[in-house]
Order: C-alpha cells, then sequence, then structure tokens
C-alpha cells in the first residue's frame, strides 16, 4: 500500500508512535491488557454484559449515574496515584549526578497526565457522583431535571478518561504541566500529538461536566419537595447549588481557551503566539478564570459533606445554618476575583497585584466563618468517632494548615518568592487532598449504606485513614520546607546533595498514602464479603438528620413512594421527633423516565471524533461528526421518554421494606 | 403548585402527598434552557475580550478600515434581524394553532438565516482572497473566530429549525414541539442580541478606529 493511501486513513499514527522503547510503559501496557482482558473475559464468561447495558450504561437512574461516577473516579485515582510515586521516586533518585529511572520525555509527561487526571477524572468524578447520588434525594424528588442529559454527560466523562488513557499506549500525553501554557504548547513547541490529546480530553469531558451543571442547578431549583424553601435546602444541597453554578458560569472558558489554543494549533492563527500580535498570557488569564473557580467548584461539596457529617454525628442541628450558606455564596462570587494570584509575577503592576492579593484574603473570612460553625456544631455536642467523622476532623486541621499557607502566597512580595516552587505544590495537595480528597472519604463512608444498604468495614477503614493522614504529612511537609529552599516544581534531577533527604522522606509519605489506598480497596472487599453483618435494614443507620435517610437503603428506584414534604431544615429528624409513620396504603403508580442507549453512542461517537483529530484522521473525525448529528436528531423524534411503575410494583417493593422494618425492631 | 404545608385540619402534620400530581413534561426545560443560554453568552463574552484585547494587533497587516465593507454588512444585519421578526411571527401563529402559516414562517426565517450566512461567507471569502487570513495577525485570528463562532451558531439554528419543521409536520403542534420550538426562538433571539454587539464593537467601531 501506498504512503499516501495510509497516511489518509491513519493520519500520523505509524507503528512509530507506540512507546515501544519505553520499557516502563510497555510493562504498564502488557499489566492493563491483562487485567482489562481478564475483566472483559469474567463479564463474558458470566454473561454480565447485557445486564450491564440495560441496568447500568443506558440507565437514566441518578443514583446508579452517581456510583458509576465513583468508580469512573476511583480507578482512574489508581492511574494518577501510580504517576504519583513515579514522580516521587525519579525524584527521590536523581541526586549525585544520578539521572534516576525516568527520562525526561516519560518524567514531563507523567507529572501533566498527573495534575490533569486527578483534577478532571479523579477529583471531578468523585465530587459529580456524590452530587449526582445524594441532591435528588436529599430534595425530595425522584430524578434530576434532565435525565438522558445525566446519562449523556457521565458519558462525555468516561470518554475523556478514555482519551487520556490511550494516550499512555497510542503515542504521549502533553509534556506542557496541566495546564498547558503556550507558547510550550503551541505548535512549534509541542508538535506531537501529546497536547492534542490533552485538548480533546478535556473538551469532551467538559461537555459532559458544563451540562451536567445545568442538569443539577435546574432540578435544585425547580424539583424540591413542598415546603423546602431555599433556606431550608441541606447545606450539602446547597454548596452542590453554588458549585453547579460556578461549573456552568466557568466550564465555557475552559471550553474557549482550549478551541483557541486548538485553533492556534490546527489552523495556524496567532492568538497565542510569540508573533503576529499573539499574547501567551491571555491564555494563562482566560484559563485561570476557569482554573481558579475551579478549585471552588471541587472544594464546596466537600465543605457540604463536612456540614452534613458534623452535625449528624455531633447528634445537634448544624450551627450557624444561615452563615453557612451566605458564606457558601460569598465564596462564590469571590472566587471570580481572584485568578491574578496565580500569576503575581506577569508583571501587571502594584495595583493589580494588591487588588488580586486583598481579594484573595477576603476569602479566608467566609471560610474561616464556615470552620468556626463546624467547631459550634460540635461544642457540647454527643460527637461519635465513625469514619464519616474521623475525616472531618482530619480536614479541619489539614485543611486549616493548607488555608494558612494559601494566605501567605496571596501576599505579592512573598509569591514572588514562592511562585512555582514546591511550596506552591505543598498548599495545594494541602487544600486539595485535605480538603476534596478528605471530603470525598467522607462522603463515601458516610452515604456508602445509603447506596449499597451496608455500612463500610470500619477496621480497615481506619487503617486506610491513619495511613493517608500520615502519609499525606510525611509526603507534603517536606515540599514547603523545600519551597522555602527554593526548590522549583516539575524538576527531573538535582544538584543539591542535601536536599535529598526531603525527597526520601516525601517517598515515603507517597508509600503511606499508598497503604492508604490499598486499605480502602480492601475496606471495599472486605465490606462486600461481611455484607450481611454490616447490613442496615432502617435506612437510616446513622441516626441522620435529612430527607436521603427517609428512604430505604438503598433506595428504591422512585426514591420515595410518596413525595415528602418538609417543615424543617432537618426534614428527617423533625419527622422522625414528630412521630412520622410510615404510609403502608395508598400507593399509585409513579411516573419515571426510561432507559435509553443514546447517551453512550453519542459520548462513544464524540471519543471517536477526538481521536479522528488527534491523529490528523480527517475521516474519521468527519463521520463522527456526522453521526453524532444523525443520532442526535434522531433522538429528538423520540416523543416517548417516559413510563409508569405499575402501583403493584411499588406495593410490592414498599411491603418488602415494612417487613423488613419490623424485623429491625 | 401550592400545598399546604401547614398541619391539617385535624392537627396533625402532613410528612407525605398522598395525592400527587408529577410535574408536566418539561418542567424544568425553560430555566435550563436558559441557563445554558447563558453558558452560551460566556463563550461569546470571552471571544468579545479575546478581540477586546488582540484586536487592535494588526501586525503590520490590514485594519479594520482596509477591510469591512460597512454595506455589505448593514445588508447582513437586517438579514438576520427581519428573520428574528418573522420568527416571531412564526410564535404568534404557534399560538392561534395554525400550522401551515407557522410553518411558512419558520421556512422564511430559515431563508433569511441562509442568506445570512451566505453573504458572511462571502465577504470571508473575500477577505481571504485579499489575503486577510486568520492567519495573518491575532487581529484575524480573533475577527474570524468570534463572527465565525456567531455564524457556527445560526447554521445549527438552521439545522434545528430544519429538523423542527420536519417534527411539526410530522406530530403537528404538540406540547412538546410547542416547547421546541420556544426554545429555538430564545436561542435565535440570543443570536440576534450577540450580532448586534458584534455590529457595534467589531464593525462600527473597527471602521471607526
Amino acid at each position: 500500500m501506498s504512503p499516501d493511501f495510509l497516511k489518509l486513513i491513519f493520519g500520523r499514527l505509524t507503528f512509530e508512535s507506540l512507546p515501544l522503547h519505553e520499557p516502563i510503559v510497555v510493562g504498564t501496557f502488557v499489566v492493563v491488557a491483562l487485567g482489562g482482558a481478564a475483566l472483559l473475559g469474567g463479564l463474558t464468561y458470566f454473561r454480565l454484559w447485557g445486564y450491564l447495558w440495560r441496568e447500568w450504561f443506558t440507565t437514566v437512574d441518578h443514583k446508579r449515574i452517581g456510583i458509576m461516577y465513583m468508580i469512573l473516579g476511583i480507578v482512574m485515582l489508581l492511574r494518577g496515584f501510580a504517576d504519583a510515586l513515579m514522580m516521587r521516586g525519579q525524584q527521590m533518585l536523581a541526586f549525585g549526578g544520578s539521572e534516576g529511572y525516568l527520562n525526561a520525555h516519560h518524567y514531563d509527561q507523567v507529572f501533566t497526565a498527573h495534575g490533569v487526571i486527578m483534577i478532571f477524572f479523579v477529583a471531578m468524578p468523585l465530587v459529580t457522583g456524590l452530587m449526582n447520588y445524594v441532591v435528588p434525594l436529599q430534595i425530595g424528588a425522584r430524578d434530576v431535571s434532565f435525565p438522558f442529559l445525566n446519562n449523556f454527560s457521565f458519558w462525555m466523562t468516561v470518554g475523556g478518561a478514555v482519551l487520556v488513557m490511550a494516550s499512555l499506549f497510542i503515542g504521549e500525553f502533553a509534556r506542557t504541566g496541566w495546564l498547558a501554557y503556550p507558547p510550550l504548547s503551541n505548535i512549534g513547541y509541542s508538535p506531537d500529538v501529546g497536547v492534542d490529546y490533552y485538548i480533546w480530553a478535556l473538551q469532551v469531558a467538559g461537555v459532559g461536566t458544563t451540562l451536567s451543571g445545568i442538569n443539577l442547578i435546574c432540578t435544585i431549583v425547580k424539583l424540591r419537595c413542598p415546603g423546602m424553601t431555599m433556606m431550608k435546602m441541606p447545606v450539602f444541597t446547597w454548596t452542590s447549588l453554588c458549585t453547579n453554578v460556578l461549573i456552568v458560569a466557568s466550564f465555557p472558558v475552559l471550553t474557549v481557551v482550549l478551541a483557541l489554543l486548538s485553533l492556534d494549533r490546527y489552523v495556524g492563527t496567532n492568538f497565542f503566539t510569540n508573533d503576529f500580535g499573539g499574547s501567551p498570557m491571555m491564555y494563562v488569564n482566560l484559563i485561570w478564570i476557569w482554573g481558579h473557580p475551579e478549585v471552588y467548584i471541587l472544594v464546596l461539596p466537600a465543605f457540604g459533606i463536612f456540614s452534613e457529617v458534623t452535625s449528624t454525628f455531633s447528634g445537634k442541628r448544624l450551627f450557624g445554618y444561615t452563615s453557612m450558606v451566605y458564606a457558601t455564596v460569598v465564596i462564590t462570587i469571590l472566587s471570580y476575583l481572584v485568578w491574578l494570584h496565580h500569576f503575581f509575577t506577569m508583571g501587571s503592576g502594584a495595583s493589580v497585584n494588591s487588588f488580586f492579593g486583598i481579594t484573595t484574603m477576603i476569602i479566608s473570612i467566609p471560610t474561616g466563618a464556615k470552620m468556626f460553625n463546624w467547631l459550634f456544631t460540635m461544642y457540647r455536642g454527643r460527637i461519635r468517632y465513625e469514619l464519616p467523622m474521623m475525616w472531618t476532623i482530619a480536614f479541619m486541621l489539614t485543611f486549616v494548615i493548607g488555608g494558612m499557607t494559601g494566605v501567605l502566597l496571596a501576599v505579592p512580595p512573598a509569591d514572588f518568592v514562592l511562585h512555582n516552587s514546591l511550596f506552591l505544590i505543598a498548599h495545594f495537595h494541602n487544600v486539595i487532598i485535605g480538603g476534596v480528597v478528605f471530603g470525598a472519604f467522607a462522603g463515601i463512608n458516610y452515604w456508602f449504606p445509603k447506596a449499597f444498604g451496608f455500612k463500610l468495614d470500619p477496621f480497615w477503614g481506619k487503617m486506610s485513614f491513619w495511613f493517608w493522614v500520615t502519609g499525606f504529612y510525611l509526603a507534603f511537609m517536606p515540599l514547603y520546607v523545600l519551597g522555602l529552599m527554593g526548590v522549583t516544581r516539575r524538576l527531573r534531577v538535582f544538584e543539591d546533595p542535601s536536599l535529598q533527604i526531603w525527597f526520601v522522606i516525601a517517598a515515603i509519605g507517597a508509600l503511606f498514602i499508598f497503604i492508604g489506598i490499598l486499605s480502602m480497596l480492601m475496606q471495599f472487599a472486605v465490606s462486600l464479603l461481611k455484607r450481611e453483618q454490616l447490613k442496615d435494614v432502617t435506612g437510616d443507620p446513622w441516626d441522620a438528620r435529612t430527607l436521603e435517610w427517609a428512604t430505604s437503603s438503598p433506595p428504591p428506584d422512585y426514591n420515595f413512594a410518596f413525595t415528602p414534604v418538609v417543615h424543617d431544615n432537618d426534614a428527617w429528624w423533625d419527622m422522625k421527633k414528630r412521630g412520622y409513620q410510615r404510609p403502608l396504603t395508598g400507593f399509585k403508580p409513579i411516573h419515571m423516565p426510561a432507559s435509553t442507549g443514546t447517551g453512550i453512542i453519542l459520548a462513544g461517537l464524540a471519543t471517536a471524533m477526538g481521536f479522528g483529530l488527534i491523529w490528523y484522521m480527517w475521516w474519521l473525525a468527519a463521520a463522527s461528526f456526522i453521526a453524532m448529528l444523525a443520532v442526535g436528531i434522531g433522538h429528538t423524534f423520540n416523543y416517548h421518554r417516559d413510563f409508569d411503575i405499575p402501583a403493584e410494583d411499588i406495593i410490592r417493593t414498599e411491603d418488602a421494606r415494612t417487613k423488613l422494618l419490623a424485623g429491625a425492631k | 403548585m401550592t400545598v399546604a404545608v401547614n398541619p391539617s385540619q385535624t392537627g396533625e402534620p402532613v410528612f407525605y402527598l398522598a395525592d400527587e400530581h408529577p410535574h408536566p413534561e418539561g418542567w424544568s426545560t425553560p430555566l435550563g434552557f436558559w441557563i445554558y443560554l447563558m453558558s452560551d453568552c460566556l463563550i461569546f463574552a470571552i471571544l468579545f475580550a479575546t478581540y477586546g484585547v488582540l484586536g487592535g494587533n494588526y501586525a503590520a497587516g490590514p485594519a479594520p478600515k482596509d477591510l469591512f465593507d460597512l454595506n455589505l454588512v448593514a445588508v447582513n444585519t437586517s438579514m438576520l434581524l427581519l428573520s428574528s421578526i418573522t420568527y416571531g411571527f412564526a410564535m404568534l401563529t404557534m399560538q392561534q394553532n395554525k400550522v401551515a402559516q407557522t410553518q411558512m414562517w419558520l421556512a422564511i426565517t430559515g431563508l433569511f438565516g441562509a442568506a445570512f450566512i451566505g453573504i458572511e461567507l462571502t465577504e470571508f471569502a473575500h477577505m481571504i482572497h485579499e489575503g486577510a487570513t486568520p492567519q495573518r495577525s491575532a487581529f484575524l485570528s480573533a475577527f474570524f473566530t468570534l463572527v465565525g463562532t456567531h455564524g457556527l451558531h445560526v447554521s445549527c439554528g438552521l439545522i434545528w429549525l430544519v429538523t423542527l419543521m420536519v417534527q411539526v409536520q410530522k406530530f403537528g403542534l404538540i406540547e412538546a414541539n410547542r416547547r421546541r420550538l420556544m426554545c429555538l426562538s430564545m436561542f435565535w433571539h440570543f443570536l440576534d442580541v450577540v450580532w448586534i454587539g458584534v455590529f457595534t464593537f467589531v464593525y462600527l467601531l473597527g471602521v471607526l478606529r
């Protein structure tokens, strides 16, 4: 076959694109391929494909979609953490003339992939998953506003993750750092597919995130049950609302800035070039206008989780509900007024830097108010030190340290010294691990019994907790020290041997975290095996306060047999106190959305289009695009997307629960 | 939907709705579509901002004065404005349940929209022919991207319009189709508003500059 013909079909994809010369990647590929083959073989052997397709892949049930988001987040955590271990190992070894074990080409991909994966495909799915699962239950709704869109959003997020994972074995990933600043990310300096993988992975996933943001805002605004005024919403629902407002108001910025970068790369425009009037700093500004709200997108739901957990496990109403809501809203607004603190060194002058330094410091006020609210909620409470509460306390201690180093960095002169140093790295891991990751773990331990009907095993949970927390401090406190000594980020080899000990400590910390992650996987496995012992038949294992605990664990497809009516902030607590009797008769059919495979098909086509664009396989990109249009338009010709769950089914489900509850007493 | 959340006549608090009416179909759609439009608006806001920052960087290439033909742009603008009016007529006839007339106004709207796209493409082709390509300078990159993104939106609107016309023909002016026509109406007028911004800030101020 002629090379021209091959080029037409495969674009710039050749055998040389496969990283066969990188033994580490080949080894990883072998392990992943064997594991993947085992998984796929198992699914085929046990004939699970039909079940998965019908009950999970095509589902529009917010609870199942939430669970799938969580699985995606945890799987990608393993990948992102493998990158972290590799970096810690490299930096620990590369002293005294040693080059370590990763070459520059590979190392630069590792730190980029680590950042991208951890933010977009670990933290985002975990947060979105929890919101998806919990919010409709907390507001007494049957599903989200747009159930089909929810399924589509999830699969778009998966599509992005698939592209990032594909870059490991087909071609390479970006070597630019997780925000891909030009001119480095422009075609002149990054002519390979790495940055294109980056762009299209984020574009595909970003569509999903934006749509899911719109969906959850509508859900919270339009589908609350009677009696739940805005100021009676649970705090987690409030923080979710603010997070989704942030998503809708910031992800389009990311979409545009990546689109402009791709125009520069594909068409040859001059937005971010050094010549012909382009301005690389324009990119840096725009991407941080998305990027700063993004960190609040991640941490606000975590704040909501801690609020729910603190009041539940202190047995008290949350202290300062109103101030908590206002603090959340103020953070939401302020998060748009601070982006420039990521590049004080740009040289925008003293007045601009002062403005952004001051707004940054102001954010610590509402955040501090929240911290005091949690403390006062615990004050004189009967605190139960269950796992969610342990993670919450670890968060409060850790996050305060991260917050204070953040305020330090907000001082422009100090930032000129610390910019891009390991001090910064320590700071943002301090707030993201201490805030978002601990929050996600608190949430997983808290809501797991709701989702699956049994609690998580406390022994392995505590193992995971202690290894994670000590591992975190061991891994990141040395980075503060190194940063203050002037070590910058993303370095591969070091000259000064006196620094090595700190990197060794940090690597030991990473190993501790690794044991923490393994313990968490162990916790899931052990809990599954011991599910009869850990079973919760009440639906309310923690003696909790909000509506999601009013229904069974796991909740039926329709969530609530009758739509609840709410009189109090802690609606379920109020119902329990006032002797609420669960209705046993009078069930009626319930109107529910029907499953559809359109979401996964569209997302698959979008992923194929991304792959085509990355490799210049124009026929693939064009064909997938046209197919997407056809499938999308075809879907709009389906006017019957709902069905009724017959009353008999509801009677059967509810009677089963009545029997369980009677047995529990 | 108003529901008594106070204790019922017997004094017992009500904790659930015994007799529930599900939300009507499309209950959240207008709000959802508005929020989508605002996110789209943000896309244009960023493109305007980019044009604002880079729009003066001609890189010794052509400037707006050398390129823009205000007469052509005036014709083009009127095409889009007229299409908004005719879409309004389509909505009015839709309210009166007149399928044929609604379809007619939708078709006229589509023709105006297509004329707009046609004129815009002619303008682009002319500029590129003269060497004012998107690659020539940051100003031209920003110009083509801003105006082109708007044009892309109008083109998507046209595809949507044709789809809806088919659906109205097939299923009539049923509730779902009315809701869809309403959403497209919002989208179409929104693009009009954006174009007013483009016309003012890009073309008029460009020629003045």
